[in-house]
């Protein structure tokens, strides 16, 4: 079928394409420079996965029962304006934001971390809410009808028919996070940044790639392990992958 | 069973207080499927819900099995009764048999016995456990699913079950099985059944006794017959339609208005032996029969009155048959379709049973309108 | 306080590189409308390849900025573009993409199929049924995609800074380098501020250029049912 082979003309286009890429990179000697700073790559991988899982373990922490809270009929009233205040929090830039956390807190890695957790939070509060509010009104109908108590419809029957969507929310914030980190170096945060930055100042693109291809490998890497835990712990049922 | 006493519900609106149901006086009795009936508005839905409590009552009582409600945790009284909505409602997050299993889990059911019991109920509505029990409701068809949904409600085996247009979301063709599966299993389980509906012939069919509301007060509760015989005012008439004799034709069986047994012939009977039959008993049309009792065809008084032979010479084969066990509209369709006036009925097996006529169908169900005691009010 | 001070004493520079920092987004929003519009139309022909297209750019989102101007300026210096402008311009057009792909495709093939029907039916070409029926429904959600491009890549622009690019991130950055939180609150405020400024106004441009028929009357109900469906 045309559609099939065009897939896979793509494809093998695409592989061709990073097959060049990589001899002419190593012609020009690019992947010796790379792997020269294996070590710090490794060190600070292992910062930068830090920052993320701090940050961003906060953020569900926080997010997921606020955008719960905010779903609940009692709030109804204020719930929209307060998401409101939300997207228009979401709209101020990352740098931004670890810019302000660094005036209020100085440097180093708490800064950092507060930075990423605020821009994390914003996704997750709001596919939270959204997908709470939208499992649909005649199954929580039902449920009280048969006589389950509002903490029982919240967990058997609100917070699963939600679940993917609220994955779906914690998978951006997650990928959003790891691909912003970078910028926690220019506040003392550490992480890949710092490869990255001073490549760039140094104008050395070995240095640069050497912290700009693991962040977007772990980008990815965080995006697809997320998806897979999601079409793991959404039941069957409410999942539309399975 | 479930007895209401001066149920009333207003709520108060921005246009001033609105009186959604006026002091609702019903009782139905152990077993019986009251249908709720009426126009959209009416206030059938919310009576409905007061008696699960998912609407509080503004002011009266309301019994079920001589307990006052009032007096219950609404959230245990629920528990107690079986709950259909019209959306049906199955948790898509859970299995068919987490689904069933809800109520009785809740109610501290053993975990072994909650699970036998969704495999029973599965079987009586005719979904084959082994299949069935692990599947999502996402996986089920628009019929299934709703009939999940009923054994869901009686898991627990609860001796009252709201229903709230339950049968309105499936397709007409689907809708007629259905229902006729739930009367099925209703002769069986006995359950007092009190469903909301806005069809008319939904609540010919499925009920003991149909309450019409209006503008949420009660304006006749009786028996479908009744009603449909003697609607109590101009708005009652109109709504259970102009054609509301053909559809009392729906509740009669054909084995309740057969003429007075007359006596068959066999093939090899004489004319004459038929001319003296018919002059006996006054019939103008009789019957031949096989062996067994089957008919063959007919005899007409015109065509053997002037003429020799026997009846298997002469007779005529019947226009049309209809069981015993079907009902009177299917016979007058039929009667209609071959043009006569008169037909001859036969049992399950085939065997002539009698016939009915047009005259004695009309006659029969003129008796409620001579019938004293129910002069019109 | 000091940063007013700071802020009033400097709005010359202040307005020039906001002058700047729009332009760098402007440009390559506009050209992302130019390349992501036809696009997303072209790919609701095909799945496959719609969902080879929005996978490459759903790709593209997650590296991180800095690492695509990084990994632009060895490739520009070739033609001796290395840093500044054009690195920046092309990594925002690159970051433009998803979303207005994404919603452009999502809006054309979710139209209703008996609109196509009918206007088939009454005898309009391809390309007129396009033109005064599906684009005309599409814009709403289009719009959104800009709207989302555009905050995204304010931010973005921010960050170009550091490859040389100027901008209103230049505040932040020697704010940071100088430890001068004078600097750094007005960069950080210039460019948030800006980013809110600019989702209201293209909020109320969308809402304009919606056909009058299928406005909702509320701006924030248009904004809020287009942010949980496009954006997630």
């Amino acid at each position: 079928m045309r559609s099939a082979r065009l897939g896979r003309g793509v494809f093998a286009a695409i592989v061709l394409a990073a097959f060049l890429v990589g001899v002419f990179a190593q012609r020009g000697g690019l992947v010796d420079s790379i792997v020269k700073y294996r070590g710090d790559i490794v060190f600070l991988t292992q910062q930068h996965m830090q920052l993320v899982a701090i940050s961003g373990g906060l953020a569900i922490a926080v997010g997921v029962p606020l955008g719960l809270w905010l779903s609940r009929p009692v709030m109804r009233g204020a719930a929209e304006s307060i998401m409101q205040a939300l997207n228009l929090g979401s709209t101020i830039p990352t740098l931004a934001v670890l810019a302000l956390a660094m005036s209020l807190l100085g440097i180093g890695v708490v800064p950092a971390i507060f930075g990423l957790w605020v821009s994390s939070l914003l996704p997750i509060v709001r596919n939270t809410y959204a997908g709470m509010l939208g499992v649909p009104v005649y199954l929580v109908e039902a449920a009280n009808g048969m006589g389950m108590r509002p903490m029982q419809i919240l967990q058997a029957v609100e917070v699963p028919n939600a679940l993917y969507v609220i994955f779906a929310g914690i998978r951006t914030a997650l990928a959003i996070n790891v691909g912003t980190a970078p910028l926690a170096f220019l506040i003392g945060g550490g992480g890949l940044g710092e490869l990255i930055f001073t490549g760039i100042d140094l104008n050395e693109p070995g240095m640069m790639l050497a912290g700009a291809l693991p962040t977007a490998l772990l980008a990815v890497l965080v995006d697809f392990l997320v998806g897979v835990l999601a079409f793991w712990v959404v039941p069957r049922g409410v999942n539309p992958l399975r | 069973m479930i007895r209401l006493e001066n149920l009333t519900k207003a709520f108060d609106t921005p246009a001033g207080t609105v009186i959604a149901v006026d002091r609702i006086n019903l009782e139905v009795g152990g077993g019986e499927i009251c249908v709720l009936l009426g126009p959209s508005g009416c206030g059938k839905t919310t009576t409905l819900k007061m008696i699960n409590r998912l609407i509080e009552p503004t002011s009266g009582k309301i019994y079920i099995d001589g307990k006052d409600t009032d007096r219950q945790d609404p959230v245990e009284l629920r528990r107690t009764i079986g709950y259909v909505i019209q959306q049906i409602g199955l948790f898509p997050n859970m299995t068919v048999e987490e689904n069933i299993c809800v109520v009785p889990k809740l109610l501290g059911w053993d975990l072994d016995k909650a699970r036998e019991r969704a495999s029973e109920l599965l079987a009586t509505i005719n979904l084959e456990p082994a299949l069935f029990l692990k599947r999502y409701p996402k996986e089920l068809s628009g019929g299934q699913q709703q009939r999940v949904g009923v054994a869901r409600a009686l898991a627990a085996d609860p001796p009252v079950l709201l229903m709230d247009e339950p049968f309105g979301a499936i397709d007409p063709i689907n809708r007629e099985v259905i229902q006729d599966e739930f009367l099925k299993m209703h002769r069986r389980l006995k359950k007092t059944v009190m469903f909301v509906s806005h069809d008319i012939d939904e609540a010919v069919k499925m009920a003991d006794k149909v309450a019409i509301f209006r503008a949420g007060k009660l304006e006749q509760f009786a028996s479908p017959d009744e009603i449909l015989a003697h609607p109590a005012n101009t708005f009652i008439a109109d709504f259970v339609g102009t054609d509301r004799t053909l559809k009392r034709l729906r509740l009669i069986r054909v084995g309740d208005a057969l003429e007075p047994r007359a006596p068959t012939l066999v093939d090899n009977d004489s004319v004459e032996r038929v001319r003296e039959l018919m002059r006996e008993h006054g019939q103008k049309i009789m019957v031949v029969v096989d062996a067994v009792g089957r008919p063959q065809g007919y005899l007409d008084r015109d065509v053997v009155a002037s003429r020799p032979g026997t009846a298997a010479d002469h007779r005529a084969a019947l226009p049309a048959t209809v069981r015993v066990d079907d009902d009177l509209r299917t016979a007058v369709s039929r009667m209609f379709m071959h043009d006569v006036r008169w037909m001859a009925c036969v049992d399950r097996d085939g065997v002539f049973a009698g016939f009915v006529s047009q005259r004695g169908i009309t006659r029969l169900l003129g008796e409620t309108y001579r019938d004293p005691t129910k002069r019109a009010n | 306080m000091e940063t007013l001070a700071f802020i009033l004493q400097n709005l010359p520079a202040i307005g020039q590189r906001t002058i700047q920092h729009v332009s760098i987004v402007g440009v390559a929003v506009g050209l992302g409308i130019l390349t992501g519009v036809p696009i997303g139309i072209a790919i609701t022909q095909n799945r496959r390849a719609a969902d080879v297209v929005l996978y490459i750019a759903a790709i593209i989102m997650t590296i991180p900025s800095i690492a695509l101007f990084g990994v632009m300026i060895p490739v520009l210096s070739l033609i001796g573009q290395g840093i500044g402008y054009l690195p920046a311009v092309i990594a925002l057009l690159l970051y433009s993409q998803l979303p207005i792909i994404r919603n452009t495709y999502t809006a054309i093939s979710n139209i209703d199929p008996a609109l196509r029907e009918a206007a088939r039916g009454m005898g309009m070409s391809s390309l007129e049924r396009l033109r005064q029926v599906e684009i005309p429904l599409a814009v709403p959600v289009i719009m959104a995609g800009v709207r989302i491009a555009v905050v995204i890549n304010i931010g973005i622009a921010a960050i170009a800074t550091y490859i040389g690019a100027g901008g209103l991130g230049a505040f932040i950055s020697r704010g940071i380098s100088q430890t001068d939180s004078r600097q750094l609150i007005t960069g950080a405020l210039a460019v948030s501020l800006l980013a809110i400024a600019a989702d209201y106004l293209l909020l109320w441009l969308q809402h304009r250029l919606t056909p009058v028929g299928i406005r909702t009357t509320r701006l924030r109900t248009a904004r809020r049912s287009i942010e949980t469906g496009a954006a997630a």
